[in-house]
């Protein structure tokens, strides 16, 4: 066999980078209990309501904005916030604000399709979604969260042993963490296709690292004097050309939707891809490290 | 190797055969077309076998994110004091109504649903301001029993409830039958029976002996009055099927429904922004598979290429299931479909670098494929079993579009590990029959 770079051995520069790529996320976390929210919170989770509109025949600038912006709250009476230009020809204009009665939003709409000259096809979405619901949606994204992490412990726990699973674990927090760092860092929308996009990752990331553990479960059975370190490192070696080709052809689709998709699949999409390269980099860098740490601090017997 | 072909021809028409089956719908009688290209007649009497990926009637439905349109979420309101027992029942009341207003506005294609104990979801396709509908919707049900003259005779508080029987209308009825029995509140039995003293006495013949049961303006059923009631209870009976008397039963109802229906959540987008990302997600796929299958190639050389018929069989498959299943398509549900597109040549990744590692060992080729199968397994089964517990959780506990997702995501990677353990294992075994045995081919 060549002589491959040691991974486990150098555990601590992957550790360390580890560590920096999942601050952002692990600080947004924690700041929410303070009242700090560093997300931008779609209104899938805080409730509210946004509405977009195709503006063709008008010139959006920043005086069009607040102008806007003054309809809506001279409309209503409520002060929603900042709109924002989007689309890809950026002639779109997103309004959003705390939830509105269907009578508010129906003065809205016709107070803009009356001063902008736009008909009912120009209302490109239109989206309220209340107080409860958000509510809901967060409880059921937590609990999934945890009922999959639990269901996937036990499962490696019967298939494998406890410390891989812990291992695994270890790698899957990791992995949410660098995706929540995006959220952040890039401040995408944070909606309901959060929860889909973690469990995904969740189900991916660990999938690399059962790879790995498949082999070193193997690997152990036949190598009776290796220590721990030199069978993680082997294992790793061994699965690297499927790590590496999985992650691409995944990257390949997924790429090709972020590439071409409409702006509600790229927001989708972006995190789906940070965390498939995360997935990949944790099941590589980290899981088989950590799985050989555990292994020598709690069972150092073989099989 | 004469078996060896003639078995390898065989699997390969059979793909063809039901890819063409995928794209164009396989139908008896007809053959391979959709009952939407077929005349009435044809369409009436054909069974579809294997829908067609573009008839969204018989095979995979579009979501309301794909084609234009709103989803609406009410939440029942629920007054202090309110018996919880009811509450199904009550739903199903309101879901009832919820269907009678959007029938009576057009909206025929319109679906209301249940959601949990207290929401219903109302899908409304090809709408483009909802605001309207959300008001119609929610508002309160005004139900009254009026005559022929438009006087008021009773309103929905003066029921107490009406239930679908099936049984003797009357004490005078010979047969069984599907009939609406009325119970009126105590004050409300002498308005009724006033109501019958008059309308009895109205013309019979020119039909102005009529109790017209009117929600929200609309005539539900106007049953005749021959003679006064003086009675806490009567019945509505003739011609009531099962379902026609139980929609009656709620519809009337609906006047004392206890609770008022809030709209709680609203998706609304339009048409052309749904075309828009169907189109870019279907070039994003094939564009990916594509992709997926150059790389193939170039790194796995023959095995790639047969992951590359395995792939096509396994997209095939995919639109087959996902049509026979009638499953619900939202933009979620593609981003999970294209997901597994990429996952799903996985196993046969394991597979073949499991297969070149044996090779290297210096096995034939023969029985470095026999052993990589074999290993391999154990790695692609658990690695599967973990992504087919995320997306069961996402199934169970997710909402809306989340779960069209888990039902792609999960779908794809059964199938995927079937076509990687059967079609993939079957053609490299035909390439061995075939003499192709340099390791070289196999990407050693």
């Amino acid at each position: 066999m060549k002589n491959h770079f040691s991974i486990v051995k150098h555990f601590k520069i992957f550790a360390i980078i580890s560590v920096l790529l999942c601050i952002t996320g692990l600080v947004s976390l924690l700041a929410l209990p303070f009242g700090v929210n560093l997300y931008n919170f779609d209104i899938d989770f805080a409730g509210g309501t946004q509405m977009e509109f195709r503006m063709e025949n008008t010139e959006l600038n920043a005086a069009v904005l607040d102008e806007i912006q003054a309809l809506v709250k001279e409309k209503t009476g409520v002060e929603p916030n900042a709109p924002q230009i989007t689309g890809d020809e950026n002639n779109e204009v997103i309004i959003r604000s705390t939830s509105l009665t269907t009578e508010q939003r129906a003065t809205v709409i016709s107070a803009m399709q009356e001063k902008y000259g736009l008909s009912d096809d120009d209302l490109i979405s239109n989206e309220d979604v209340g107080k409860t619901v958000g509510d809901d949606l967060k409880k059921a994204a937590f609990l999934s969260a945890i009922v999959a992490v639990i269901l996937m412990l036990i499962y490696i726990s019967f298939r494998f042993e406890f410390t891989s699973g812990l291992a695994a674990v270890i790698c899957l927090v990791h992995d949410l963490l660098v995706m929540l760092s995006v959220y952040v860092i890039f401040q995408l929308p944070f909606n309901q296709n959060f929860i889909a996009c973690a469990l995904t990752i969740l189900g991916y990331s660990i999938n690399a690292s059962i790879i790995v553990f498949d082999r070193i479960r193997e690997n152990l059975r036949t190598a009776r004097k290796e220590s721990f370190e030199s069978i993680a490192d082997r294992s790793i070696w061994q699965t690297m050309g499927r790590t590496i080709n999985t992650t691409l052809t995944t990257l390949f689709t997924i790429g090709m939707v972020f590439i071409l998709g409409v702006p509600s699949l790229r927001n989708f999409t972006l995190p789906l891809l940070i965390g498939i390269v995360s997935g990949a980099y944790s099941s590589i860098f980290l899981s088989s490290s950590l799985w050989a740490f555990f292994r020598k601090r709690f069972r150092k017997h073989r099989i | 190797m004469k078996k060896s072909i003639i078995s390898f021809l065989a699997v390969i028409l059979v793909i063809g055969f039901m890819a063409v089956a995928a794209i164009k719908g396989l139908t008896i009688p007809g053959g391979f077309v959709t009952p939407v290209n077929m005349s009435a007649e044809d369409a009436a009497n054909a069974t579809v076998i294997i829908p067609s990926i573009h008839d969204a009637t018989n095979g995979i439905r579009r979501g309301l994110d794909l084609v234009g349109g709103s989803s609406i979420t009410f939440e029942a309101i629920l007054p202090e004091g309110y018996d919880e027992n009811n509450l199904s029942n009550d739903m199903v009341t309101a879901q009832t109504l919820l269907r009678s207003r959007l029938t009576a506005e057009g909206y025929t294609e319109a679906n209301v649903s249940i959601q949990g104990d207290k929401r219903l979801l109302v899908e409304i396709p090809n709408i483009k301001n909802p605001e309207d509908a959300v008001q119609m919707l929610g508002a309160t049900a005004k139900l009254s029993f009026v005559d022929m003259t438009g006087k008021e005779w009773l309103t929905g508080s003066d029921i107490k409830k009406a239930t679908a029987v099936y049984g003797k209308p009357s004490a005078s009825s010979v047969v069984d039958e599907w009939y609406v029995a009325l119970e009126f509140n105590s004050d409300a039995t002498q308005k009724f029976y006033e109501a019958t003293t008059a309308i009895s006495q109205m013309d019979a013949a020119s039909g102005q002996n009529l109790l017209a049961i009117v929600l929200d303006d609309e005539i539900v059923s106007a049953p005749a009055v021959s003679a006064p009631i003086n009675s806490s209870t009567c019945s509505i009976n003739g011609n009531f099927t099962e379902d026609s008397a139980r929609e009656l039963a709620n519809l009337i109802n609906v006047g004392q429904l206890p609770f008022s229906l809030q709209q709680v959540e609203l998706r609304s987008v339009g048409p052309q922004l749904g075309a828009e990302a169907l189109k870019t997600s279907v070039y994003a796929a094939v564009i990916g598979i594509a992709l997926v299958c150059i790389f193939m190639i170039i790194v796995y050389r023959l095995p790639g290429f047969i992951a590359c018929i395995a792939l096509a069989f396994y997209c095939t498959l995919e639109l087959i299931v996902l049509g026979l299943l009638h499953v619900n398509l939202s933009l979620p549900g593609i981003a999970g479909i294209i997901l597994s597109i990429g996952m799903a040549v996985d196993a046969n990744v394991i597979i073949f670098e499991r297969v070149k590692e044996e090779l290297r060992a210096g096995k034939t080729v023969k029985s470095a494929i026999d052993s990589g199968f074999k290993r391999a397994f154990t790695a692609i089964f658990d690695s599967n079993v973990t992504t087919l517990i995320a997306a069961g959780v996402l199934y169970f506990l997710g909402t809306g579009t989340i779960v069209g997702f888990a039902t792609t995501l999960g779908l794809g990677v059964i199938l995927s590990m079937f076509t990687a353990l059967t079609l993939t294992h079957f053609l490299l075994n035909r390439m061995v029959d075939f003499k192709i045995r340099s390791p070289k081919v196999y990407g050693a």
